[in-house]
């Protein structure tokens, strides 16, 4: 055991470093991304606040356009765009732009099937009392869905940390490519399991927090 | 108060148009409580939206204190909805804060200064009898304790006028009761005009100086209740006001007692019900009444008695003793199977 800790210690501690870095800068951006999308695609819906429907459709299509494209084909498609916006296609810089790419859209529609959930008449009742629609999105909408944003944000969260794994193909680094090169390349399983639990302990612990801070969220 | 000059409303459903409002005019006076009843379906709903333009008339002019709310802008009509508190059938509150907060939070939005919010929102509490219960989250609360926090929130506004869409329909007789005495003391106490809408014949009786009888998207009937509960004049009417208290007599019997003299039916309004009208019939003229049924309404401020009576006797002697009851202000309507 601490012969194992000896050698891989090391290298799983840059891999865990590596991979909350990926995450945590392309959850932050696509949050900022997904929840204004989400937001505009439930403002342009039909029958929403400010219905458009030219933009809700075309919104609407080039999410699951991008949805629809494997991460590990996304993150070689856009290179040029990689490119154009970070300045890089390789390592952490150079995986954040496609790691945004996809999870943005993902996170913008999950936050629009929260705030659907939210009760019209709540909506009603807060334009009948002369109340401006900024301000209903934040403080009734965004309020009311917080729980749902929260358990939303948690499964993107998740999938993002699964994306970080093919990180490795651009050599950004991260548990995932540990576990490949290492594991699967150099036949060394004890390196792919010691990966695989620490994954595991992560997802757990962020699914169960998500859980709490949801409920408590709630309220009823 | 409130105007509604020839408003129609047209839905469109797929490729169908569906008229929800035909040619709408009614008018609310300052400080009375209006009731609109009809059956679901027949444009309640839309007729008291178009009052604060939750739905846009497709034609016609809504005013409300003489300004024009169709010309108002987007600003103008913030400003106005404000002057209109709302309650809803399903109550509307926020889940994700508490009775407290559901009152003051619309109250931030609308930027009323922070200590002037404490004030108001413990004031209106203390008003609907809940005080005690301001940290307690909607969940937590009876159905009729949610519509007191909605009451709350909409008088926060101290508005001129509140509308109420079913607002009781979904409790229980009890608490109906216990709402529509908040309702009542809103109105005197606070001067507030009410315009509700209802499908409750109850509500009408107990709380509403005038009403309006709605089919079809059409307005058939307006009146002061008591008006509309002694002279129905429309079958839509009838059916509403005698709905419940109507007697039914079973078809044989009816055709017996036809056989052997006439059925009136008498509504005793006020004064009339004083007098001992079929006591005094019976010993002036050649005629015995008995009663075959009766029963008693009680509206907002008096009570109409009503009585099913058995006329036996020579025609012309019945039909002197119905002059005599019409006289002595009692409203009689034939029965004819």
């Amino acid at each position: 055991m601490s012969d194992f800790l000896n050698q891989w210690g090391g290298s799983i501690w840059q891999g865990f470093v590596e991979t909350m870095q990926m995450t945590v800068i392309s959850l932050i951006i696509s949050i900022l991304i997904g929840i204004p999308l989400g937001v505009f695609l439930v403002l342009t819906r039909k029958s929403g606040q400010a219905e458009n429907l030219p933009v809700y459709t075309f919104l609407n299509a080039f999410i699951n356009v991008i949805r629809s494209i494997p991460f590990i084909i996304l993150l070689f498609f856009i290179l040029p765009f990689t490119k154009l916006v970070a300045g890089t296609t390789i390592g952490v810089q150079g995986v954040i732009v496609p790691l945004v790419v996809a999870c943005a859209p993902y996170i913008a529609r999950l936050m629009e099937s929260a705030m659907l959930e939210v009760d019209r008449g709540i909506i009603e009742a807060y334009q009948s009392m002369g109340i401006s629609t900024p301000k209903i999105i934040w403080n009734v909408i965004i309020r009311e869905a917080r729980s749902s944003i929260i358990l939303g944000l948690t499964i993107a969260t998740i999938g993002l940390i699964g994306e970080t794994a093919m990180a490795g193909f651009v050599g950004a680094g991260g548990l995932g490519d540990l576990a490949y090169q290492f594991g699967y390349v150099r036949f060394q399983p004890d390196v792919m399991y010691a990966v695989i639990i620490i994954l595991i302990v992560i997802v757990q612990i962020l699914q169960s927090a998500g859980n709490v801070v949801a409920r408590r969220l709630k309220k009823n | 108060m409130i105007k509604l000059e020839h408003v129609s409303k047209t839905f469109k459903v797929g490729k169908n148009n569906i008229e929800a409002l035909k040619d709408v005019s009614v008018e609310i006076n300052k400080g009375e409580i209006f009731g609109v009843i009809g059956y679901s379906g027949a444009g309640k709903s839309t007729l008291i939206r178009c009052v604060n333009l939750l739905e846009r008339p497709t034609a016609g002019k809504v005013f409300v204190d003489d300004v024009d709310i169709l010309s108002l802008d987007k600003k103008g009509l913030q400003k106005l909805r404000r002057k209109i508190g709302m309650i809803f059938q399903g109550y509307n509150l926020l889940a994700t804060a508490n009775v407290y907060e559901n009152v003051a939070i619309p109250l931030k939005l609308e930027g009323v200064p922070k200590n002037e919010i404490k004030a108001r929102t413990e004031k209106y509490l203390e008003i609907v009898g809940l005080s005690d219960r301001s940290q307690a989250f909607p969940s937590q609360l009876s159905g009729g304790q949610k519509q007191r926090v909605a009451i709350a929130r909409a008088l926060a506004h101290e508005p001129e006028v509140l509308l109420s869409d079913e607002a009781t329909s979904a409790l229980d007789p009890n608490t109906t009761d216990s709402i529509l005495e908040l309702l009542l003391k809103v109105n005197k106490e606070l001067g507030i005009t009410i315009f509700l809408i209802t499908h409750e014949l109850n509500v009408i009786q107990r709380i509403c100086d005038r009403v309006a009888v709605m089919e079809k998207g059409q307005i058939v009937e307006t009146g002061s209740v008591v008006d509309i509960f002694a002279r129905p004049k429309e079958a839509m009417t009838k059916q509403f006001v005698r709905g419940e208290s109507r007697f039914s007599i079973p078809p044989k019997l009816l055709k017996d007692l036809l056989a052997s003299g006439k059925l009136v039916n008498l509504t005793f309004l006020g004064e009339s019900a004083k007098d001992p009208a079929l006591a005094t019939l019976a010993k002036r003229f050649d005629v015995l009444p008995s009663i075959i049924a009766g029963g008693i309404d009680q509206l907002k401020d008096q009570s109409i008695g009503n009585l099913l009576v058995h006329l036996k006797g020579e025609p012309e002697q019945i039909e002197a003793a119905v002059r005599f009851l019409k006289d002595e202000r009692i409203i009689v309507e034939e029965v004819n199977g």
